[in-house]
Formats: structure tokens, sequence, C-alpha cells
């Protein structure tokens, strides 16, 4: 780990501030993703700005749904009473993530930046494009059975976003406000934050220097509130997803009238599916549906050779979330 | 003195084999116990490794400049500017003469690189921090070359080591005639079993504290099992006489076999700190972890079963093939196991290894029997399943009254017993024959099971035993306590032989000034301390004892030593237990304030025990016996066949584990071994890419091991007994035959369950979820 300045701030127009002056600070906030990637020099930075301290906490019902602060942490945002009730998949993705000590430290803000787990990554002595870019990619050859088949480039084979949150805010729509150095805030959907590799894979969001989550907005739904998040790992818990399902669906009399479909695990972002919304929009909600829903959903698959698995493994977790809820 | 008391099996006292709590529970959850790395020393400095980021060539250049001008910065050590070494083990000589560093090359030593994440630069600061910024500002400029990354890759060489293998020869054995007995069998089973890399990974890492308390003594605090050995090598690699060499290790927080050797960093650790002149701490990160104290090696193995109609096994044939290093020859002996385990006329077993630019691998719990376990079981299960016949069932037609590899008789074999107590406890006669049938819910539920066995290996070990006239006494040995309980039980056996409470016993342990005292590996522990402690309390019986005969004063004036016996703290006539002294007044009547006793105890073949109370009465023919503890797994796991998840559901073990001189830390130790089979089985898989011969999940998120959410509450027995032939408390141990099966009776489980035989470790959902065997 480098020598660094520490500056704990209270207020976004300071912190902004301050990352202008300095544009190779950051931000910390739970630092469970930021402290692992310093103590091994993956990431070296002058100064850590810590935003603890900012006024960006509350989980509120607005007119555009349930707003959540970014420096709420995750455990408490998992357990809210509005949020297990009414957005039971946001529920389930942050209480099925990680371990319980790091839930009560990592911001729901942090959590949207949290950073890939590919080993190749995550070992400097890789080449990586992600973490130095022209290197290479020794996944696309090498250790890919836990990666990514939807979304890869022959840049990088990575899950962007590796986690389970961003998966059902991508599904029930939910919006992220962002706040520049100059006090000016703009709101950028999830599906839109996270950017596909191609041939950049360094660039991972469409966060501009210097600005700063402040809060996630989900709108309330019928299909939020029938909603679910299923994880499947290796292990019961404290481990990524091999593949995951957020869904909701609103049912009425038997027929879908509207449905959320979004894939973790699998895709380098977090993979919405308009192809399996479509059919499942107006169908019966059936196991045939489903089946030619999950179908859907992984046409655009490339898997390579270790991880092909994961294209049936994806279908049938996203087949089983939707009879989840398609039963009450 | 072996005129009286000695040697006579321990009575049943009465805290040995009571489920006493851990006596240092409080000191460790309190934080109390001082581990390795836990000694503040004054003018303590702080070590940090740069390693290699590439697996074979050459360092051209090492730049420390910028390293060298970072404050606290007192050295940066480098294969240029190391302390030499009196002696190193990259010669065989070198080696046997270390004897106790594993691996047959010492980093840094020179310019090659060998292996991924190998020790290129030690740097010392007077804060962790700054070692370990300063580490990274070391820039070092390599020749790379291409590596081999295991056996599997296309440029291995695989060769058979034809008996040239270290600790293990490797070399090929044969009983009867397997080949002809396999033709002429009605039926065959043959199956690959593939083994994952596995690590250790205990919750402490490796860690030490190097003090050098004179130019020619130094004090190593170390993480290790072995104190006494490591203190022995450590003096040959430094060129010092042994007694200069002072090793502590009072607890330990887990080893698994990866801290039974003197490893590469603790050395660099013990150099560092002779190069600066000050204390230097070295605690290896986890992801050091990987690359720094061995693993368990990758491995396939093939084996052949022939049996007639009714399923017994007519021959055994075993081949393994598996990745070692660039300097040493080493393989787990999986085969040993086939040889003892069933009944079966012919045998044979063979291995072949590749080199590769990694580390050597290293002994991990129950090394060869674990993973052999794992081929035997499946290929009976297999075989069962191939003639319909239940698998507890073919294990009892295949059962050996005798050692088929020796043809001796076992010293004891509960394994009857605990088939048909393991059967009972877990229900399994309602079994369904049919695989793939039993449902709950969307989930399939499958049952298996398999054997377990493990060596009783011959050890040895001193303790001395003080006896106070005040009623307190002090027992010492220079063993460690893993975090297994030695220091409990050794406490029990010995307040239960000196008729004390077990709070006026005080036993140190962990320190090479005191008797020599075995490694804590091979499951030799307990049975060789409490041995040697039970053996120091009969010398100092006899001690007393000599000095009651020839006092006036005394109620036994004059007694024969052999009518003597010892009652609770009292010394007695045999024939009148009234007629007697406590030894406080026999010692306060003599002047002194305590007498001494020391025992020196063997275990396994070799033990006198066997020769003098046994065997060795005149005109009878001295019987060598077979020595090993037994054991059963029952698994029941349930299977997503949708997800390819396996959780499992259900556990039962029952062991004959010899004497169980503590059922509560017994327990803890059989859960635990078979935790690491369930990981092994299911979950742990260190994985090396093939083009960088590096690990891609060098770190506890990716390298999966079990959490409570993965194991159920396991049910737990013993099949308590003496074994009169093994050592003096008839002690067979526990440690190691608690994880043997226990990966097959996971496999056989998910068999059950699926009707796919997934032949690949870890059985992880991409492999439960394609259609074909893997």
């Amino acid at each position: 780990m480098n020598n660094f300045t520490y500056t704990p701030t209270n207020s976004a127009k300071e912190a902004t501030r301050l990352r202008r002056e300095t544009p190779a600070a950051t931000y910390v906030a739970g630092a469970t993703t930021l402290l692992d990637m310093m103590k091994v020099n993956l990431v070296e930075y002058p100064q850590l700005i810590d935003i603890n301290e900012l006024p960006l906490r509350g989980i509120e019902q607005t007119r555009e749904g349930l707003r959540i602060g970014a420096m709420e942490r995750m455990s408490d945002v998992g357990e809210h009473p509005v949020v297990v009730q009414q957005y039971p998949a946001v529920s389930e993705s942050l209480l099925l993530a990680a371990s319980a000590q790091l839930r009560n430290m990592a911001s729901i803000g942090g959590n949207l930046l949290q950073r890939t787990r590919c080993g190749y990554f995550r070992d400097g002595a890789f080449p990586c494009n992600k973490r130095v870019p022209g290197s290479g990619c020794p996944a696309q050859q090498g250790d890919h059975h836990g990666l990514a088949i939807l979304g890869t480039s022959t840049a990088c084979l990575a899950q962007t976003y590796p986690g389970d949150l961003s998966v059902a805010l991508a599904a029930l729509d939910a919006v992220i406000t962002l706040e520049n150095a100059k006090g000016k805030q703009r709101r950028v959907p999830v599906t839109s934050f996270y950017l596909l590799p191609g041939q950049t894979p360094d660039r991972e969001n469409i966060l501009e220097p210097g600005e700063l989550i402040v809060a996630v907005t989900i709108p309330a739904a019928p299909h939020a509130q029938r909603s679910t998040y299923l994880k499947v790992r290796e292990r019961t818990s404290y481990a990524y997803a091999l593949a995951s399902a957020a869904v909701g669906l609103e049912v009425q009399g038997g027929t879908i009238r509207s449905a959320r479909v979004a894939l973790g695990g699998v895709g380098t972002i977090p993979w919405r599916s308009p192809e399996a919304e479509k059919i499942l929009t107006g169908a019966p909600a059936t196991d045939d549906t489903f089946r030619v829903a999950a179908a859907a959903a992984l046409r655009g698959a490339q898997p390579r050779e270790h991880n092909g698995y994961k294209v049936a493994l994806a279908q049938n977790t996203l087949v089983r979330a939707l009879q989840k809820v398609a039963t009450p | 003195m072996n005129d009286s008391l000695s040697f006579e099996p321990p009575k049943a006292g009465s805290v040995v084999g009571q489920p006493v709590n851990r006596i240092d529970g409080l000191a460790k959850v309190t934080g109390q116990a001082r581990y390795a790395a836990e000694y503040d020393l004054p003018g303590l400095t702080y070590a940090a490794l740069k390693t290699s980021t590439i697996a074979k060539g050459r360092i051209t250049r090492i730049d420390a400049t910028a390293a060298l001008r970072e404050p606290g910065v007192l050295a940066v050590l480098t294969h240029e500017n190391l302390p030499k070494m009196a002696q190193t083990p990259n010669t065989l000589a070198g080696k046997y003469a270390i004897y106790g560093m594993h691996m047959g090359y010492m980093p840094m030593t020179g310019d090659e690189i060998f292996y991924a994440a190998q020790p290129v630069a030690v740097v010392v600061a007077d804060t962790f921090e700054r070692a370990t910024q300063a580490a990274a500002l070391v820039q070092v400029t390599y020749e790379e070359a291409r590596p081999v990354a295991s056996y599997q890759s296309a440029q291995a060489e695989v060769f058979d080591p034809n008996g040239q293998g270290f600790v293990f020869d490797l070399k090929k054995v044969t009983r009867g005639n397997p080949q002809a007995a396999l033709a002429a069998s009605p039926v065959q089973v043959k199956a690959t079993y593939v083994h994952a890399i596995n690590h250790h990974n205990p919750m402490e890492p490796g860690a030490t504290i190097a003090h050098w308390e004179g130019p020619d003594r130094v004090t190593v605090y170390d993480s290790t099992q072995a104190v006494a050995m490591s203190q022995q090598s450590l003096a040959v690699v430094l060129g010092l006489p042994q007694e200069q060499v002072r090793v502590i290790t009072k607890f330990i927080g887990g080893g698994f076999g990866c801290k039974f050797n003197l490893w590469p960093h603790t050395v660099l650790a013990t150099l560092a700190a002779k190069a600066v002149g000050r204390p230097v701490k070295l605690v290896l990160t986890r992801q050091l972890m990987f690359t720094s104290l061995g693993h368990r090696e990758d491995q396939e193995q093939t084996i052949t079963l022939g049996a007639t109609q009714e399923g017994k096994l007519t021959t055994l044939i075993h081949e393994k093939t598996s990745t070692t290093s660039p300097w040493d020859i080493f393989a787990e002996p999986n085969a040993a196991i086939l040889n003892w385990l069933y009944a079966c006329p012919n045998y044979e077993s063979s291995h072949r290894v590749a080199r590769a630019n990694v580390m050597t691998s290293t002994y991990m719990r129950a090394p060869g029997e674990s993973p052999g376990s794992f081929a035997i079981e499946c290929g009976l299960d297999e075989l069962a399943a191939k003639l319909n016949l239940d698998p507890l069932e073919i294990r009892l037609r295949n059962y050996a009254d005798l050692d088929s590899g020796t043809g001796q008789p076992w010293s004891s074999k509960g394994l009857k017993e605990c088939y048909r107590r393991g059967a009972e406890l877990f229900g399994w006669s309602k079994r369904s024959r049919q695989p793939g049938v039993t449902r709950d819910g969307q989930l399939l539920v499958g049952w298996g099971m398999a054997t377990a066995s493990y060596p009783v290996r011959p050890a040895q070990g001193r303790a001395r035993v003080r006896l106070y006239a005040d009623g307190h006494a002090l027992v010492q040995t220079s063993a460690t306590d893993l975090g297994t309980g030695t220091y409990t039980i050794i406490t029990q056996v010995a307040a239960d032989g000196l008729g004390l409470p077990m709070d006026r016993v005080r036993f140190e342990l962990g320190d090479s000034t005191l008797p020599t005292a075995p490694a804590s590996g091979s499951s030799v522990a307990a049975a060789t301390v409490s041995s040697s402690v039970h053996l120091a309390i009969q010398d100092v019986w006899q001690r007393l004892a000599a000095m009651a005969v020839r006092d006036s004063q005394s109620p036994l004036f004059k007694a024969p030593l052999t009518d003597l016996t010892n009652e609770q703290d009292r010394l007695v006539l045999r024939k009148d237990p009234s007629k007697g002294e406590s030894f406080a007044a026999l010692l306060q009547r003599q002047g002194l304030t305590d007498i001494e006793g020391v025992g020196n105890s063997k275990s396994g073949e070799g033990f006198e025990a066997d020769q003098l109370a046994f065997d060795n009465k005149p005109g009878t023919k001295q019987t060598k016996r077979s020595m090993y503890s037994f054991g059963v797994h029952f698994c029941e796991v349930k299977v997503d066949p949708d997800l390819g998840t396996v959780r499992v559901s259900r556990w039962v073990s029952v062991m004959d584990g010899g004497r169980i001189l503590n059922p509560k830390t017994a327990r803890s130790q059989i859960i635990g071994g078979a935790i690491m089979g369930i990981g092994s089985a299911l979950m742990e898989a260190t994985n090396r890419d093939e083009y960088f011969a590096r690990y891609t999940n060098a770190d506890l998120a990716g390298y999966h091991v079990p959490i409570n959410a993965d194991i159920p509450d396991m049910t737990v027995e013993f099949v308590d007994g003496h074994d009169p032939y093994v050592n003096a408390m008839g002690v067979k141990g526990i440690g190691e035959v608690a994880m043997v099966g226990s990966v097959a009776a996971v496999a056989n489980a998910v068999y059950h369950a699926t009707g796919k035989r997934v032949r690949s470790l870890p059985i992880i959902p991409s492999k439960v979820l394609g259609r074909d065997a893997v």
C-alpha cells in the first residue's frame, strides 16, 4: 500500500472540490473493495477523500419511487421493511451478497462501483487490459470458468460488476443520481451506467471525473413488489454468483402484464434482457413461457471452452426465479 | 527401573475420557494466547517479501534505489546480499543434512526463477507499512522463459520416478499377480479420478519473529507444527550448534501439514534479522500462503478393480500421475491405503510424475490416504453399483481380518462396530438401491458412505514431570498444539496420573528448550505426548517408591517395589491400599521441595510395551501387528438438478481411534476433518494458469473453503477402546483418519442422488449440470 493523505469531508461540495484539486485522488466510503486493492498495490491513490459523513443518507418514498442515499449501508437497506416488502429482489440481492461484516461496512454507492473478481485483474503479475490497457487478456485462453458469456469482447471477459445489487436495480428500472463538482445533478438509469468492455475495458462506467453517486431511486411498480433475486454459487454463502437472476412479474388472471428480467454473473455488466421481457409480456405465466424467455435471454451468449455450462445454468436460474414469482 | 509400575495401561481416571472444555479456550477468545507474530520485542522491525511475477526465467537486475530512499527502510536483501547460509537444501546432500526443509531449493540463493511468486527480495523497515510499500518499490527486471504448469501440460515430461521419490520412495509395488487376476475376474471396474490442487489455508498464516540474542544465538518465534525439527534444521542452515537455536511456538492457528516443515520464509526472516541486527517479524499475506508452504498436488489416479460376481475383490491396480517441482520428486503415496483397507490377494501400485514450475507440494491432512481413499472408496461404490450391491455390504464382503499387505494381525480393529453403529445412526438400511430416484421437492437426495483408515505411525518423544510437595505439578515437552486440544488432553492425563485436580497441573509446550517431542503431524501427537507424560509420571512414582521403601518412617518401609502402586496422590501397597502415604508427606519428610521424572515414549511399531507387557512372556514369540485407526463416514446430499448445486444435509462419522482422551476435542477433530473433506469434494481448488503457471484465485474470495452455511449438524461417535499394542496410553490418533473417506462419502452421495458419477474434484455446478460423466 502506498502512502496517501486521508481527508474526511462532510459535504458533497467539499468532496468534489478536493477531488478537482487532486484529480488522482479517490473517494472512500466503506472501503471494502478499495482497501483490498490498495493492500496489494493494484491501485495507488495519493489521497483518499472520506465521504462517509456526507449527508447522503435516508431511505424514503418519493414520487419517483424509493430513494436510497448513497451512504446507506447494504445491511440497513437490505433489512429495511419497505425494501423487504415492496422491492424483495433488491432486499434479497443485498442480503445474499458478501458477508454480514462486509454488508455492515459497504455503502450502496460503493457497491455499484465494486471491481471485477477476475483473477487476472486481481493479481498485478498478470497482463490485464482492464488494469493495464493494451497488456492483453489471458482469460481468453486461460481460466474463464467463472467469467462472462454475454457482452464480452476479445479484450475482456470479466464481469465489470461482479455483485448482486445492480442486477436487481437494473431489472427494476432504478436510476442513479450523480452530482458533479459544480453541484449539478444528473440522473442515469442503472442500465446505462455500466459500459460494455469493447476494446476499452478500463472504462467501466459513465462517471465523469470527480462525479459522486448521491442516491439510487427505484420506481414503485407491481412487478417490483412481486420480484425476487436468485443466486447460484459454489458455496452457500460468501461467494460471487456463477449465475443469478433478478425478475419481477405482474400477473393477472394467469397472464403476464409486465415483466422485468436481469441476469448477473453471466454478463460483463448487469444484463437486462428485453428479449426475455418481450416474450413474457402478454404471455401465460407457464413453465413453457419461462423456458422460451430464458432461451431468448441467452441467445446472444458466447461461451468459451470452460464456461459453456453457464448457458444452461443461467437459463435454469431464470426459469426458477420466474417460477417463484409466478406462484406467490 | 523396569521392575515395577511401568508400562501398566493407565487406569480409567476421573478426567481422562471426559469431555473437558479446552483449558486454553478463555485465553484464546480473550486474545491472551500469544501466537508467533504477537511477541512485541524491543526494537522489533518488519519484513515484507517481494516475489517474482514470472514462473520461470532469470533476474537480470534488481533496483532497490527507490525502496532504500523510503523513510524507515533498514535493508533490501536480495540474492546478491543475503547473509550466507552454512547449508542449503539445493543439493541432495544439503537437503538430507538439513532434514526438515521439505523443498529442495532455497529462494534467493541465485538469480534463477523456478516458480511464480518465488521470493526475490526481503525488505526490512521500522514499520509494517513502510516495509510493504518499500517492497512494492523494488524494481525487478526478468528474462522470462516459458514455464510448465502441470503434468497435464503439453510440454510436460511424465516419468516413472522408480524409487527416487523424496520422503515417499514411489516404488512400484506388486503383490500376487494382479494382471493375471484381472484377466480372470468376471467383473471389472476401471476409472480415473482427478484431484484439484488444494491449499491448507489455516486461519493463522505462516509467521516468524527472529531475534538474534547474540552473534551466534537466535530465538525464533515461528508458527510451526515441529519445534524440535525446526530447531535442528535451522541450526544446520545457520551453521550453529543446535542448542544455540531456540524455537518457540506456544499457539498455532491451524496447520494441516503446511507448517510441518521448515519453509524458506522462516529462514529468510532469520537471515534478515541477522542482517539488520534487530528482531524481524515476517508474516505471510494470505496471497503468499498459496506459494510459501506447499499444497496438495494436482493429480489423477486410475484404479482398476477385479472382482467376483459376489463382489469379492480379486485384484487392485492403482496408477497415479501428479505434478512435482523442478528439484524434488514428491508425491503423496495414495496407493498405500489400498494395500491394507480391504482383503485382496493381488495388488499393484505405480507412480508417474512430471516436473513443472511450481513449488514442491507437501503433506496435507492424511497425505496419500485421503486422495487414495477417494479413488478406492469411489471405485468400490462403482463396483457395488455394477453388481447391484449395497455399498456397505460390499465393504463387509471385503472386510480385511488381516492386513493384506503384510499378512499381519491388527493391533485392534473396531471397523465392523463403526459400520454397524454408523449405519444405525444414519438409517442406512432405508437407502434406495436405485440412484437418482429420491426427491425432496425439486432436490435430488443421495446417500453415500466410505471407510476411513490411517496408520499409527511410529514416533517417539520425551516429557518431564516435576511434582512439587505443595501438590502442584509442572509438565513439559516441546510438542505443539495445533489448536486441536493438546494442552487440554495432556493436562487431563497428567492430572489423573498424579492424582491431582487439573488446575494444579501446569502443562508447558512449544519450546525447543523443553524435552524433545515429535512434530505434531501424522496423527502422532496425542499418542506420543500422552504416553511420554504417562511414562514420566510412572518414573516419578517409581522414584517416590524407591524413596519410601528405604525410609524407615514410611508405612511402606522395606516393602518390595513390585508390591507398590499409586492411588490418586498416594503411594500404597497393591494388596492393602489402606497402607501407604501421600507423595506430599513423603517429599516433606525427605526435605525435598519437588521430584522430577522423565518419560520417553514410543508409539507405533517398536513400542516397548508391546514387547514387555504382552508378547515377551518366556516361551512366546513376539507377533508383529499392523496398527491403524479406522472409521466410517455416512453422508446425505441434496442436489439441485437444474442449478447443479450440492449441499450436504446430514453427516454421521463413527471412529475407532483407540483410547479417546477427550470426546469433546476429539469430536472437533472429526468434524474438522470431515468438513475439510466436504470442502475438497465440493469447492476447494486452486487454479493454475496454463500459460503463466501462476494461480488465478490465490485468496480466500477465490479459493472457497466451506462456511457454516455449507455444513449441517454432524453426528460423531467413537468406538472407544484401549489398544494395548500401540503405545502406553492405547491412543491410535484421530487427526487424519477424520478426513480419510470423507471426500468419497460426498462423491458417492452425489452419484446416488443424480445417477451421474463425477470423478473430478471439486464437484461444482458446472460438472453436475453437464450430461456426461466428468
